[in-house]
């Protein structure tokens, strides 16, 4: 697995925040940055938030200096009822050039590129085929706002693979996504008491879980996959089925012409019907997904599965409505705290900041420089504050790989001073060192992260030592 | 009501230039067969949407009676169609309404030592039209787009019916009957060697008496935007189920040996495909004169 260092932009769409947190178990990855305009929805653990949105000079800033190897986009809007065709225009036309535009360029770090798109690329038409192939392209040209935005941007995603043959760009086209946490249009028309369909159709409907779009981006970003997938479970469904399986009537009130007449009085009563969903309603689509099942890929649902979980939690959803949860909040400083305050604490809070895997290279770089085999930090195992966390002296030992011949910092003198930079410093507690570190230089932590390792090697004070480092030492991402 | 489409059926993918994001790796064939989707029994539809409720709903009792008591089926050579694969079956095609397709699928269904689902490529146009669109997949029809048909033939290994004269077959006159009309451009021929499934030519004789079509509206087919408007025996005077009003004519079917295409490529030699299809044409036409050669009544055989 390349990607080593992964940036997730539409941090606050439900797609960003899942995959984050989907990510952030995984300790192949060293870093984890996402970004967005709007703050997360979700709580994170060691994801890096930074606040932009898709100018692509700060974008390219961000990229370079934290050398991102691999770029998630999931910010595409492929529902027209989430916001205006203009905004949705300028997200996904404009962002995903500017995205783009972010990782191209020769000494551009980035090479791997994985990009969310939609089933709609295809359409939805009369002469449709039964299944829609990767290698086949829309049959018409795109009628409705939505659709033609996606095809832009697939056309520009197209551009940047050719240009940029060794960056991996991996496209998912994903179906009609159901599950009990996302929010769309099709979920909007199926929680109604009876299923509207228009009169003498009955289109083919394919599903995707909400989990197996979360899953079918974590494949891509663990494994190379270049090329066009589409992610749709298995199964093609009637909506007369759907209704089936949801225990609704059928209700065929949309007239077969003028149908957009019909539907925008329906607007008027809150059923909101998108452009792009009355083509699918009248012909319907099936996508052919097993080339991404030729890639490895499992699912965890069928298309009837879907339904079937959908059914459950439009059952419950009135129930589980009056005791909700508040929803999750950011607060800056309430983040950044629990990141990067020595004070936080492993054995109480999981939030505690363990050596990231930066920390762990800057580590590991220290440690080669010096190439003294004494020096490698071997805690013992029995101490009950690593256990609960990842090893990081394992960590070390598994990546037998040399440095990266840039570093992020420069490191100073390879041989520091074996003097403690605070008197008295054996006879101090590990809590009172702790607490001093705030107030000490960059070179004295340093040197003394390198005394404590070689003398007393108590975990906490190293951990500490590393997270006050880190924290200076990225001031540009915070 | 079963017909495919000429132009449909050959065109090929010429979308392709402008698919992916990226080129795609070459995936084979056999790898994507694999992993098909599995069956779901609890399911009734099949992911074409046909259902096997409304399908064998019609096939006990409209279709039965119209094979059995109505046309008197007679066939001829049912062992040709092969019991397992893929297997392309060309037909001719006639009437308004046309009975042929729904004969061809329940003759393999009585008289197949295997009987298997026959899948009937029919024009895009039903697709679209309100009834046509729910109805018509429901009992075993399918787009006649030649994905279909290659996903039929190569990977799920079905029987296919075509009837490459498509419109233009059910809309010829009563006076031009069994004379075969030009075989499209060849797209069956071309799937079938794609997909290196046999071709199984079938003769039938009967349908053009059964429901003849005497003159077309094209007015009525300007207003109502189906494909066409005949008029025959009882239609239009008894109103939409004279479309069903067929006359007892006897019907013969007769299955041709497959003709097989084993050699991967075949499909790419333009030529070869033209000529094949010629041939068949031919084939099916030679039969058809001679089975209304040695039918002595048309009501009796």
């Amino acid at each position: 697995m390349k990607s080593k260092r992964v940036l997730i932009t539409g941090l606050s769409t439900y797609w960003g925040g899942r995959l984050a947190q989907a990510l952030e178990p995984d300790e192949r990855i060293e870093a984890l940055v996402a970004v967005d305009n709007e703050e997360p929805s979700v709580e994170l653990e060691r994801t890096e938030y930074v606040k932009v949105g898709t100018q692509h000079a700060l974008l390219r800033r961000v990229v370079e200096a934290a050398e991102i190897d691999t770029v998630v986009d999931t910010r595409l809007v492929v529902d027209s009822a989430t916001t205006s065709p203009r905004k949705a225009h300028e997200n996904n036309v404009i962002g995903t050039m500017n995205i783009l535009a972010a990782c191209s360029g020769p000494d551009s770090p980035v090479q791997k590129l994985v990009f969310k798109s939609s089933g709609h690329f295809y359409g939805c038409e009369q002469d449709d085929p039964a299944f829609f192939e990767e290698s086949m392209g829309r049959p018409h040209a795109p009628k409705t706002p939505i659709e033609r935005d996606i095809v832009e941007a697939e056309a520009s995603l197209r551009d940047f693979a050719e240009k940029n043959p060794l960056v991996d760009v991996t496209v998912l086209r994903f179906a009609n996504v159901l599950g009990p946490a996302v929010r769309t249009s099709h979920i909007d028309l199926l929680s109604r008491a009876a299923v509207p369909m228009i009169l003498g159709f009955d289109p083919r409907y394919q599903f995707v879980h909400e989990d197996d779009v979360v899953h079918a981006l974590e494949h891509a970003v663990q494994r190379e996959l270049p090329g066009v997938f589409n992610v749709a479970g298995d199964g093609v469904l009637a909506l007369s089925e759907v209704a089936g399986l949801l225990n609704k009537p059928y209700a065929p009130i949309l007239p077969p012409w003028g149908t957009g007449l019909a539907t925008a009085a329906l607007r008027r009563l809150g059923v909101k019907v998108p452009p792009e969903m009355l083509n699918q309603l009248r012909y319907g689509r099936g996508l052919d997904n097993r080339r991404f099942k030729v890639s490895g890929f499992r699912y965890g649902h069928t298309s009837r599965e879907t339904v079937l979980v959908l059914g459950e939690h439009l059952r419950l959803h009135p129930l589980l409505r009056s005791g909700a949860q508040e929803p999750y909040r950011y607060e800056r400083e309430v983040e950044e705290f629990l990141r990067w305050s020595p004070h936080v604490r492993g054995s109480q809070t999981r939030n505690r900041p363990t050596l990231s895997p930066e920390q762990v290279s800057e580590l590991q770089k220290l440690l080669e420089a010096r190439s003294e085999p004494e020096a490698e930090p071997g805690p013992p195992p029995d101490d009950p504050l690593v256990e609960a966390d990842p090893e990081p002296a394992g960590a070390v030992a598994a990546e037998p790989e040399p440095p990266e011949p840039k570093a992020p910092e420069p490191e100073p003198d390879p041989g520091p001073p074996f003097e403690a930079p605070v008197d008295h410093y054996d006879d101090l507690a590990a809590e009172e060192v702790i607490s001093l570190l705030g107030s000490l230089e960059h070179e004295d932590l340093l040197a003394l992260r390198a005394y404590e390792r070689d003398h007393a090697g108590r975990k906490p004070v190293v951990g500490a030592i590393e997270s006050v480092l880190a924290r200076r030492g990225q001031p540009h991402l915070g | 009501m079963a017909q495919s489409s000429r132009s449909t059926l050959s065109r090929s993918h010429q979308e392709s230039a402008n698919g992916g994001g990226a080129s795609l790796p070459a995936v084979r064939d056999e790898e994507l067969r694999e992993h098909l989707p599995g069956l779901e029994p609890e399911r009734r539809l099949t992911d074409w949407g046909r259902s096997e409720r409304i399908e064998g709903l019609l096939d006990r009792t409209l279709v039965d009676f119209l094979y059995k008591q109505w046309f008197r089926a007679e066939v001829e050579g049912i062992e040709n169609v092969p019991s397992d694969g893929g297997a392309l079956l060309v037909s001719n095609h006639s009437g308004a309404l046309p009975p042929d397709a729904a004969m061809i699928g329940k003759a393999i269904k009585e008289e197949h030592s295997r009987p298997r689902p026959l899948n009937i490529t029919v024009e895009h146009f039903f697709k679209g039209y309100p009834g046509f669109s729910m109805l018509i997949p429901k009992i075993g029809c399918v787009a006649a787009h030649p994905a279909n048909v290659h996903r039929l033939l190569a990977d799920e290994e079905q029987l296919v019916l075509v009837f490459p004269e498509g419109r233009k077959g059910t809309e010829k006159l009563y006076k031009d009957r069994y004379r075969l009309r030009r075989f499209g451009r060849g797209g069956f021929v071309e799937a079938a060697m794609r997909a290196q499934a046999p071709i199984v030519p079938v003769a039938v004789v009967g349908a053009e008496e059964a429901a003849p079509v005497f003159a077309q509206l094209s007015v009525l087919k300007k207003l109502t935007g189906l494909l066409y408007v005949p008029v025959t025996p009882t239609f239009p005077h008894f109103g939409l189920l004279g479309m069903l009003g067929y006359l007892p004519a006897k019907f013969k079917l007769r299955f041709l040996p497959p003709i097989r295409f084993d050699e991967p490529g075949l499909h790419e030699d333009r030529g070869f495909v033209q000529t094949v299809a010629h041939d068949v044409r031919a084939l099916i036409q030679e039969e058809l004169l001679d089975m209304v050669g040695k039918r002595r009544s048309v009501w009796f055989g």
